[in-house]
């Protein structure tokens, strides 16, 4: 039965200390994602979605409670093993795309691979990904040379090219206008049919979530309704 | 991580920034380069000054009065009867050949110019262990010497000041103290010794000295005795022979002698020493300047972590780990402090260079040497500044929470 489950996560908290005031960002949620969902993480600012993906995106560790990723037990890891985690199995899409500024798309998607250790191929897996998203001529350019829309491309191509389990979209259309928004997310769903990867988007946009098959809304750190 | 993948990235970073990389690596270029050229100035005014003593000769002893390593009760003077027993080819089988000196100063007139001059008693075998050679004229003689002769041999810079001229001095008449002397003979120039400038002394018969110019309380005293030896090698039994003598006519308690024997090899290694020590001294200052750039370097990366916070956030997000951020930003450093040690040793030659230039042209010839230790240990020393200086910041990147890292702004 696990084994369905990309994500399985039970009871997870998340407690925050704010000074002497103690912040529970997350005040126990659980929720199950089956591999190659789509599934939208939605509600109001303040209401732990960001904390949520955050843990889920193994860039921080729960306060308590169980965490499975892809079958590894995430909640007991050292940072070098998270690191591990986040470069084999996760891909992050940023509301900012968060390109580095100084090398071109190509050196960009290519520094997942850089970072995975000993890859093979590491410029032609790099260029896939590129061709993937429709940026194959547009591999040398350096991110100020190209639009917002094709910026966010990159990010994709970024996101995808460790082939992991699950990517994370937060506000992926957010800083684009929403002709260029709607191209990101057809890419996005596409990618999600065509290589059956599992979506998260946090959002707050009632558009895109209505794209997705799941919704999850979360209100004061807990889960308030599952769609 | 790959390493020449990081390098040519860190490259990459350094010359995003031009103008703050410039600057930062400008510090270890003046740190490095100073460290360079004082080391190889220093090297060679040791070059200089051994060179010039081993000019003298290296088989060569000094012998002064009193001694210089211990108080001794009522040291006996040097007498030319000391002299006299030491030259006894029996009781010193090893020693060549004596020559008792008696210095002073005086002024000496000419043409209507004064100067004031060291004037030095002597006996003509000094000219030949001093290896002195002649522009004109001759050497002291034995006839000079025992006939008490108002004869002078003078140094090329006494006859520039006097006369003006090299040519036709001999012959001429100088006054020393007021007694006139014929010139016998000039030297030719040595240039600047250990004891001075030689060129700019005057030489007369001992016995003129001890009776007209320098006068000394006790009969026959000397100041110094030269003494040469069969050879380089026989110096030491040299040494213990004079020391020998010495003894039994100064009736020194055992242990105490009133006297001391130098040798060249001593004088080397005195030299050798005391230019040690100053190009240590040196070096050291100018080491202050490299620490400097080292903080420098420390600064700007300090500034450059917290400038790229996201950028770490991002990288870690993408599954960098601590190591790879430590790797990534000391490799930054130390390319900052390699590439300016490099062009610091450049600096550093060219200004050796330039010293050794003036140096020439002021008429001391004079080689700062750049040894391949003082590269050596430049590059790593900036290597490791680079490092050291590094750490903290790189270790403050690694450290970095993603998700902090990710939220700033």
């Amino acid at each position: 039965m696990a084994q369905d489950w990309v994500i399985h996560a039970e009871d997870l908290r998340k407690v925050y200390q704010m000074g002497a005031v103690e912040v529970n960002a997350l005040a126990g949620v659980s929720c199950n994602i089956r591999r190659g969902e789509v599934v939208a993480i939605m509600g109001p600012s303040g209401s732990g979605k960001s904390t949520l993906m955050n843990i889920l995106g193994c860039l921080d560790l729960p306060s308590s409670g169980k965490y499975v990723l892809d079958g590894e037990a995430v909640e007991t890891l050292s940072d070098d093993q998270l690191a591990d985690i986040r470069n084999r199995k996760v891909g992050f899409i940023f509301q900012s795309f968060n390109l580095l500024s100084r090398t071109t798309a190509l050196a960009n998607v290519e520094l997942p691979l850089r970072y995975a250790g000993l890859v093979p191929n590491k410029k032609e897996q790099a260029r896939a990904a590129l061709e993937a998203v429709g940026l194959g001529d547009r591999m040398t350019h350096r991110p100020t040379e190209l639009s917002g829309g094709q910026q966010q491309r990159v990010a994709i191509a970024r996101a995808l090219v460790n082939k992991p389990a699950i990517i994370m979209a937060d506000e992926p259309t957010g800083n684009l206008d929403s002709k260029v928004g709607k191209e990101i997310l057809d890419l996005l769903l596409a990618l999600n049919r065509e290589k059956g990867t599992t979506l998260i988007i946090v959002t707050h946009d009632a558009a895109i979530a209505a794209q997705t098959q799941r919704i999850i809304h979360l209100r004061d750190g807990l889960v308030e309704e599952m769609k | 991580m790959n390493i020449a993948q990081s390098i040519v990235e860190a490259l990459e970073t350094l010359n995003g920034n031009k103008l703050r990389s410039g600057l930062t690596i400008l510090g270890i270029v003046i740190g490095v380069g100073a460290v360079i050229a004082m080391l190889a100035i220093g090297q060679g005014a040791q070059d200089t000054i051994t060179g010039a003593i081993s000019g003298i000769g290296t088989n060569l002893l000094f012998v002064s009065s009193g001694n210089q390593l211990q108080d001794v009760r009522n040291p006996k003077p040097l007498t030319l009867g000391d002299a006299q027993a030491i030259a006894d080819p029996y009781a010193a089988p090893d020693v060549l050949a004596v020559a008792p000196l008696i210095q002073g100063r005086a002024d000496i007139t000419a043409s209507g110019q004064t100067m004031s001059v060291s004037v030095t008693g002597t006996v003509p075998a000094y000219f030949a262990m001093q290896n002195y050679s002649l522009l004109e004229g001759d050497f002291l003689t034995q006839d000079n010497l025992q006939g008490n002769a108002s004869a002078v041999v003078i140094g090329p810079g006494v006859a520039d000041k006097l006369f003006d001229r090299r040519n036709g001095v001999v012959g001429e008449t100088i006054r020393i103290n007021g007694q006139p002397f014929r010139v016998v003979g000039i030297l030719q120039s040595k240039g600047g010794g250990m004891f001075g400038s030689q060129d700019n002394q005057v030489i007369v018969p001992f016995t003129t000295a001890q009776t007209r110019l320098i006068h000394r309380s006790i009969l026959n005293e000397v100041d110094q005795l030269f003494i040469q030896v069969v050879s380089a090698k026989a110096v030491p039994l040299a040494t213990d022979e004079v020391k020998q003598i010495l003894r039994q006519r100064h009736r020194t308690p055992v242990g105490m002698d009133d006297f001391t024997v130098f040798s060249q090899a001593d004088f080397l290694s005195i030299a050798t020493t005391v230019t040690g020590v100053f190009t240590i001294f040196l070096g050291g200052i100018a080491g202050i300047s490299l620490l400097v750039g080292g903080i420098g370097i420390m600064n700007i990366m300090l500034v450059s972590v917290t400038e790229r916070t996201r950028e770490i956030g991002l990288r870690k997000a993408l599954g960098a780990r601590r190591r790879d951020i430590l790797i990534q930003f000391l490799i930054e450093s130390s390319m900052l402090s390699l590439i300016g040690g490099l062009i610091g040793i450049l600096l550093g030659w060219f200004l050796g260079f330039i010293v050794g230039r003036i140096a020439s042209a002021s008429g001391n010839p004079f080689n700062p040497a750049i040894s391949l230790n003082a590269i050596l240990l430049a590059t790593l020393f900036s290597a490791a500044v680079g490092l050291f200086f590094g750490i903290y910041p790189a270790n403050r990147a690694a450290g970095l929470e993603p998700v902090e890292a990710l939220r700033y702004e």
